[in-house]
């Protein structure tokens, strides 16, 4: 016989009411571990896109996405002729703001050269660049559709979208677009027709717009890209990043104050959680001191007892994790950030969930041991 | 109130218990001395704060006594170092226990609350049940085993209270003021249970009680007054039907 069982179906509706509150509360513990887990990937995927082995960027710098680095655009040149290099290509990157229908658009531009590394990975819709100007490969998330004309940079030029991507997004949230490697230097570059005609008029010369982010370079399997970097590092103007401390430079230090503080919501989240969930319990057990104080004086020993808390708090765990868990699954899709539920997190989150529940459990457990079986008495009148 | 060539079921022997220290000490229980024998019913008896609910307390293993002795069935509890869960074995399978008020756990029917004390000294969920359907019809209440404490009448309940005290057939039933929520006829209907029930299963029953209308069901009498026993009498009913 279930005791644990037996109460939960006598006060049914309570139950459900209690544990939907409780699930909305575990969703939102089960949506924080996406948006973490969605910042962490959304940084690494930016570096990932360019499928580098190695970045060769302004020396001393941590470019291109940890500082800013700018060097020369025949780079590219120097670093394909590196022994152990197999193909290289020059990338810029920039944050361009526009508007569709009177809303604002941010995009992540990066420029690439067609046919090098640095191009877009993955296409789910549309084609790849092949005209050298004026056409933009766009995440799906800008809402930008196939052939939609879209107008950036200061002077306005008009882009047509040629092709989408899927879950192409910076480490803040905004969605990545590819253009060549010119236009984004001429976006990048190019003063607005006011500002030109006062520089030509300060008799300024007009400064060569050839210059770039870094170079994505690929390695030869048969050289170590340790190697190949160290090579590259004896350029006193150029510095080369393995695609490892490329990495470790997004997930721990770009992100590393969004990945702490949100880490941070998720601990308090949990003590929250675990607070609620021993009031609770502490609750429906204060509602029982009358039945545990008459099973304690027919004889229950201590185990039933506390067994029928044990389970009913990891009851309320599991019913709650996994109505949490189908709550953010549904809603998922409306987030205005990626949110990335990978089996690991998902299965520590439920993991967290018992051990908390069965924590605060022992406050109903502390409550229930110390029920005198006399009060079955006393109760009574 | 010997039964000549029985042992007693109950027996308390210079049975004395203290709360408190200094000039906060009281004596609930000054020297009782009872026994109690198989098939017999007795009656607790005394005005409110004379020690009847402590000394039941005592004899179920519930309060310790600060000195003297109690003897449940041959086993000297008590004396032997017992631990708490020996004394909550020992209750479950020797001591049957009826509240003045049912006290049914409300979210088990009728025959779930007479089966879960045979649930929990072992028994096997479907002989449980098939006995704690018996006892219902035995105290002819079967046709409310599906019903819950709230779906029950004060009697109905109450008897669902008695169907579980005798589901692990206890050598010992004590009651405490188990007529008190009920009218006189169905306090006496109650009575009668409980005297048949001790002639029936050899059992001691000791029934707290305030109710004069139901002195007459007991064979004796035990009037408790400032901890103390006041007299020990036998009761009409002795003359009635003595011991089995």
């Amino acid at each position: 016989m279930n005791l644990a069982y037996r109460d939960i179906r006598h006060n049914l509706l309570r139950f459900v009411l209690t544990n939907f509150g409780l699930s909305l509360l575990l969703g939102i513990v089960i949506m924080i571990t996406g948006v973490y887990g969605g910042l962490i990937d959304d940084a690494l995927r930016q570096a990932r896109a360019a499928g580098a082995d190695l970045w060769v960027v302004e020396a001393g710098t941590n470019g291109p996405f940890a500082e800013s680095s700018r060097i020369p655009g025949d780079t590219r040149e120097i670093v394909s002729r590196v022994y152990g290099i197999e193909r290289a290509g020059s990338v810029t990157y920039q944050s361009v703001q526009t508007e569709i229908n009177g809303r604002p658009l941010r995009m992540y531009l990066v420029g690439f050269e067609p046919g090098r590394p640095g191009g877009p990975r993955r296409l789910v819709a549309g084609r790849e660049i092949l005209r050298s100007h004026y056409e933009l490969i766009a995440d799906r998330s800008t809402g930008l559709a196939l052939g939609q004309d879209v107008a950036l940079g200061t002077r306005g030029h008009t882009f047509t979208v040629v092709g989408l991507m899927q879950n192409e997004v910076t480490s803040s949230g905004d969605p990545v677009g590819y253009i060549t490697l010119r236009d984004a230097q001429q976006l990048q570059f190019e003063l607005a027709p006011p500002a030109s005609r006062r520089e030509k008029a300060r008799g300024s010369q007009s400064e060569g717009n050839d210059q770039i982010n870094a170079v994505i370079a690929k390695v030869s399997p048969s050289v170590p890209a340790d190697e190949a970097a160290a090579a590259l590092s004896r350029w006193k103007h150029l510095t080369a990043l393995t695609q490892d401390q490329q990495e470790t430079l997004l997930s721990k230090y770009v992100i590393e104050r969004a990945r702490k503080q949100q880490g941070l919501i998720m601990v308090l989240l949990v003590i929250v959680s675990a607070v609620i969930i021993a009031l609770i319990i502490y609750t429906l057990t204060m509602d029982k001191v009358r039945s545990i104080a008459t099973l304690k004086f027919v004889g229950a020993p201590d185990r039933t007892i506390v067994g029928m808390i044990v389970q009913q708090a990891l009851s309320m765990g599991v019913f709650g994790y996994f109505t949490g868990l189908a709550l953010v699954l549904v809603f998922r899709p409306y987030f205005p950030r990626r949110l990335v539920l990978d089996v690991e997190s998902v299965s520590v989150v439920f993991l967290i969930t018992i051990v908390v529940c069965l924590l605060a459990s022992t406050l109903g457990i502390r409550l229930a041991l110390k029920v005198d079986p006399a009060e079955a008495l006393a109760s009574s009148g | 109130m010997d039964a000549p060539g029985k042992q007693p079921v109950v027996r308390v022997e210079h049975l004395s218990k203290t709360f408190g220290q200094g000039t906060a000490r009281v004596d609930a229980l000054i020297d009782i001395d009872m026994e109690v024998y198989p098939g017999q019913v007795v009656g607790l008896m005394g005005p409110s704060g004379s020690g009847k609910t402590t000394l039941l307390h005592c004899i179920a293993c519930i309060l310790e006594p600060s000195s003297g002795r109690v003897t449940l069935d041959g086993d000297i509890v008590y004396d032997q170092r017992w631990l708490k869960a020996d004394l909550r074995r020992l209750r479950l399978d020797k001591i049957g226990f009826i509240f003045q008020y049912p006290n049914l756990l409300p979210f088990l029917d009728g025959s779930d609350n007479v089966a879960v004390a045979m649930h929990l000294a072992g028994m096997r969920a479907g002989p449980a049940r098939a006995r704690a359907i018996e006892l219902l019809n035995y105290l002819e209440v079967g046709h409310r085993k599906h019903a819950l404490p709230r779906q029950l009448s004060g009697g109905e309940a109450q008897r669902v209270a008695i169907a579980r005290a005798l589901a692990n057939k206890p050598r010992i039933i004590l009651a405490d003021e188990p007529t008190a929520p009920l009218d006189s006829a169905r306090a006496r209907i109650v009575m009668d249970l409980l005297r048949r029930i001790a002639v029936e299963q050899s059992a001691a029953i000791i029934v707290v009680t305030h109710d004069e209308m139901i002195l007459d069901r007991f064979d004796h009498i035990f009037h408790l007054r400032d901890g103390r026993l006041e007299s020990d009498v036998p009761a009409p009913a002795a003359a009635l039907a003595s011991p089995a």
